[in-house]
């Protein structure tokens, strides 16, 4: 094939249309206080493992609501469970709790 | 015999500002350019945060001025000074010599058609905050009746905090309306998604934060962060939404079977008309100049006249209301300082 030193790139556009809602769902009957999340970023900037890892329970959050879940379990995978966001969170949400909700339905799901 | 007061204006601003000189003593001239009393909130259905019926709001002052002389469908054709006060001519003829004048001459609604990309007026499915209050009201919208209503969506500061569109103010209320007509919305249509646009949400006023919270753990609003690019229509007449999700830092596009636009509160036109017959400019940010705004903002440079309600800028009704009983007390001083 003809090389002319371009390529085509995919779109990084979200389309809400197609996204699946169904594991935020789910999560939301376990833990309803994920609706109250406001993205205000203070449990990102508490994580001890976020700055290694990525790991933000905001974006986590985010992600489960773009129905982006392999991204989302990505993440999950650098929390170690220290419960700090759970303290700082301005809207009370037990966020140590939601993580373990959450990982609760993956495992499940891997079943 | 008391002063003659002229209060321009028969919104929330005026009617209070009226009843509060009435209980004074006073007999206020009240002038209106429509039909009826209560300005914009006549047209609408419920006040955040109580829910509280518009029309009993508007009914309850209405009662309470029935002894003030109310012109309706009438308008200040011109206004002359003189030694002691003011010498004014409405356009139904009457004219009046008074030592007060109260500009409470409200706010105009943006015109979201100026914001083309939104295709309000172009598109059969736009439609703006104070459309859907009609429909709230009357049940009649070709836009919503007998539709089949699945998502909805609410774009916030259409007209507001644009250098562009002329206004780069916040109108502080559009927020929180937004919140109260998703909520409402989803109660009418409990199977639809709900989404709002916004770029960063300003509530900031009693029980605001809980009207947040509740749209969000009981109605299931999706709140996306995001100014709203541009609007197109699909072949079905739905309209298809563009924005940045710029939580997740990525362009984002979704259809919509119905979407509402937050048409933001911009200075009445016709009151800088008026204004500038008894010499009140216009301040940098387009709203009626006060002397300043800090401790007088309800009063201006040019004697004997003054500003309430949303003349000098965007207020919620208990803004307005406490801004027209500070401006009673105001021209009372000024009229018991003048004898």
């Amino acid at each position: 094939m003809m090389e002319f030193g371009f390529s085509i790139s995919p779109s990084s556009t979200m389309n809400l249309d197609k996204v699946d809602f169904s594991l935020y769902e789910r999560l939301c009957e376990i833990e309803p206080d994920a609706k109250k999340c406001m993205a205000c970023g203070s449990c990102s900037a508490t994580c001890t493992a976020g700055q290694w890892t990525g790991m933000s329970v905001r974006k986590v959050l985010l992600d489960i609501q773009r129905g982006k879940e392999a991204e989302a379990a990505r993440l999950l995978k650098g929390c170690m469970l220290c419960g700090k966001c759970t303290m700082v969170c301005p809207r009370g949400i037990n966020t140590r709790h939601l993580i373990l909700s959450l990982c609760r339905i993956y495992g499940e799901d891997e079943k | 015999m008391k002063d003659n007061i002229v209060i321009v204006g028969g919104g929330i601003a005026g009617m209070e500002a009226a009843r509060q000189l009435l209980l004074l003593g006073y007999k206020p001239i009240l002038v209106e350019k429509s039909d009826h009393l209560g300005g914009h909130v006549a047209d609408w259905h419920c006040l955040f945060p109580d829910m509280t019926p518009a029309q009993q709001v508007v009914k309850d002052l209405t009662e309470q001025i029935k002894d003030a002389n109310i012109f309706l469908e009438t308008e200040v054709s011109f206004i002359n000074k003189m030694k002691m006060g003011y010498n004014v001519m409405f356009s139904n003829g009457v004219n009046v010599i008074c030592k007060a004048i109260l500009l409470a001459t409200g706010f105009d609604l943006f015109d979201a058609s100026k914001k083309e990309e939104y295709g309000y007026g172009i598109y059969d499915q736009v439609m703006t905050n104070k459309d859907l209050e009609h429909w709230f009201n009357t049940g009649d919208d070709k836009r919503i009746t007998g539709k089949d209503i699945k998502k909805i969506g609410f774009v916030h500061c259409v007209g507001s905090r644009d250098v562009k569109a002329g206004n780069q103010q916040c109108s502080k209320v559009c927020c929180i309306t937004a919140i109260k007509q998703a909520m409402e919305m989803k109660e009418r249509f409990p199977d639809a998604e709900v989404y709002c646009f916004y770029m960063d949400l300003r509530l900031f006023g009693k029980k605001y934060e809980d009207f947040y919270i509740k749209a969000q753990m009981e109605s299931g609003v999706h709140f996306i962060r995001g100014r709203v690019s541009e609007v197109s229509e699909n072949l079905q007449g739905q309209v298809i939404v563009k924005t940045e999700d710029t939580l997740s830092g990525k362009p984002a596009k979704i259809t919509l079977d119905l979407l509402v636009l937050m048409a933001g509160i911009v200075c009445n036109r016709e009151a800088v008309q008026t204004a500038s017959m008894v010499q009140v400019p216009i301040d940098s940010d387009g709203f009626l100049k006060s002397r300043d705004n800090i401790l007088n903002i309800i009063e201006t440079d040019s004697k004997g006249v003054f500003l309430a309600g949303t003349a000098t800028g965007a207020k919620t009704i208990p803004e307005t209301a406490a801004e027209a009983r500070a401006v009673a007390l105001a021209i009372h001083n000024y009229l018991v300082s003048q004898q």
